[in-house]
């Protein structure tokens, strides 16, 4: 039977994919981007804060525009570059063989070389009725507003005070939506406090050791029950008090989506500090099994300016055992290489430095 | 809800599109999803979990947690959070896991 074949497939069309197909398509390889949505640009697309980072990651410019450029540069190469939107893939097989499913037709499709950048979920916290409709992760709520110009509710609590959740804070803010409280079970502020520190400006209280214990409404989120936490994180008896809300945002980190990954049998380590179950991979961003390439959260959750440079590097890495050597490959690799050591540079990046470590055997966690 | 002003983003004159939703005519806009445009008109409750029957949902917007699940089209398991609207579309919730083919 005819079946289609890349030499190379990209999982996912956010910005590591997005990344590797443009350096791909430059050293000359053709390839498929296969995206899940019904759009490209990944968790940029509602990104309206400026990034960090050095002008090489598009510092000082909306996440926003950012997938701006990403898409473009993908759709100025449709010569290289072939994109299936709308289109999940739910099958991976040992000879290099592909299952999709684009609205209700199943294909197969072959490849030589396969990138998984397939980025991260939102965690999920366990508490009494956290399956009501009104509470959401910090994530989807930001699609919600910032893709949509849809309001969650108009009263919201977060429960998160990491980078996330300040920054969907202050968006929510922004688009109108009176934000009660940031609640943080950690005796500190998880996040930047650059951003901490816009909100209390703006009158939120972010309370930290504080959780929510459980969640009270009838077909919606109505109120919530708080607790105060203790050093072990034990909900303190007796500090409980309710908040009256419409929304509820989750916001409690990420986990890599290495799902397709597992399946193959590809070899995965928990590591907490990435964000948890993450491919064991070389120098080359490849995984234990033979042409399967990773980039991005899938890999280690961190900032979309890493994932953009990771994508590069996969992409130029990648082509070149395709046999496709970018004509620009040594300054390429040493420049990726060094945006990455700056990236992790910072307060949150040594956390990534010691997850990777740990994960290629360099460091021992106990 | 839908946002009226904002200080970064333009949303403007948008283009309305309309759809049914168990049977009654609704309405959103062009760019809408199944589901930002069913929350946008206050319809919260997508779907019920399939033992239990709690009400369930938008939560990840990334069609992965499956909360969100709808009859659209008569097909049955519709991620509606990654679904773009369209004009005309049917949508209904769905019981229990769905039926292969709605309309048999």
């Amino acid at each position: 039977m005819f079946m289609k074949h890349f030499r190379l497939i990209i999982i996912g069309g956010g910005p590591a994919g997005l990344s590797a197909a443009k350096i791909a398509a430059e050293s000359g390889v053709k390839s498929l981007i296969i995206e899940r949505d019904f759009k490209l640009g990944g968790q940029l697309v509602k990104q309206t804060h400026m990034f960090f980072g050095s002008e090489k990651q598009y510092a000082k410019t909306r996440g926003i525009n950012i997938a701006k450029i990403l898409i473009n540069d993908v759709e100025q190469n449709i010569n290289m570059i072939t994109v299936m939107k709308n289109t999940t893939v739910v099958g991976l097989y040992e000879d290099n063989v592909l299952t999709v499913l684009q609205g209700e037709t199943y294909t197969k499709i072959s490849f030589d070389s396969l990138v998984v950048a397939t980025g991260a979920s939102e965690k999920f916290l366990a508490f009494e009725n956290n399956d009501l409709p009104g509470i959401y992760g910090a994530g989807a709520v930001q699609t919600l507003m910032n893709v949509h110009g849809v309001l969650p509710g108009e009263k919201v609590v977060m429960i998160g005070s990491g980078n996330i959740g300040l920054i969907v804070s202050y968006q929510l803010l922004q688009a109108g939506v009176n934000v009660l409280k940031v609640l943080e079970a950690a005796p500190t502020i998880g996040g930047y406090k650059v951003h901490a520190s816009k909100l209390k400006r703006l009158g939120v209280d972010i309370l930290t050791n504080h959780s929510i214990k459980k969640a009270i409404g009838k077909d919606k989120l109505e109120k919530i029950l708080v607790s105060e936490l203790d050093d072990k994180w034990e909900f303190i008896e007796g500090s409980e008090f309710e908040i009256e809300t419409d929304a509820l945002c989750i916001s409690v980190g990420l986990s890599p989506m290495g799902n397709l990954l597992s399946m193959i049998g590809a070899e995965m380590k928990y590591i907490s500090k990435l964000g948890g179950l993450v491919p064991v991979i070389d120098h080359h961003h490849e995984t234990t099994i033979k042409n399967i390439y990773v980039a991005g959260d899938v890999c280690g959750v961190e900032e979309a300016s890493s994932a953009i440079v990771e994508g590069y590097l996969t992409g130029l890495l990648v082509s070149e055992r395709l046999g496709f050597r970018h004509k620009d490959f040594d300054n390429l690799y040493d420049d990726y290489n060094s945006q990455l050591d700056n990236l992790r540079s910072g307060p949150f990046g040594v956390r990534t430095l010691e997850g990777l470590q740990e994960l290629r055997g360099e460091r021992n966690v106990k | 809800m839908r946002i009226k002003k904002h200080p970064i983003l333009e949303f403007g004159e948008q283009t309305k599109i309309h759809f049914t939703y168990n049977g009654k005519k609704m309405y959103g806009y062009i760019g809408d999803t199944v589901a930002s445009a069913l929350h946008a008109l206050g319809i919260r409750r997508l779907s019920d979990s399939i033992k239990l029957k709690r009400p369930r949902g938008f939560y990840c917007a990334i069609g992965n947690c499956a909360s969100c699940n709808m009859v659209v089209n008569d097909v049955p398991n519709v991620r509606t959070c990654i679904t773009e609207l369209e004009d005309g579309m049917i949508v209904k919730t769905q019981e229990g896991k769905g039926n292969v083919y709605e309309t048999f």
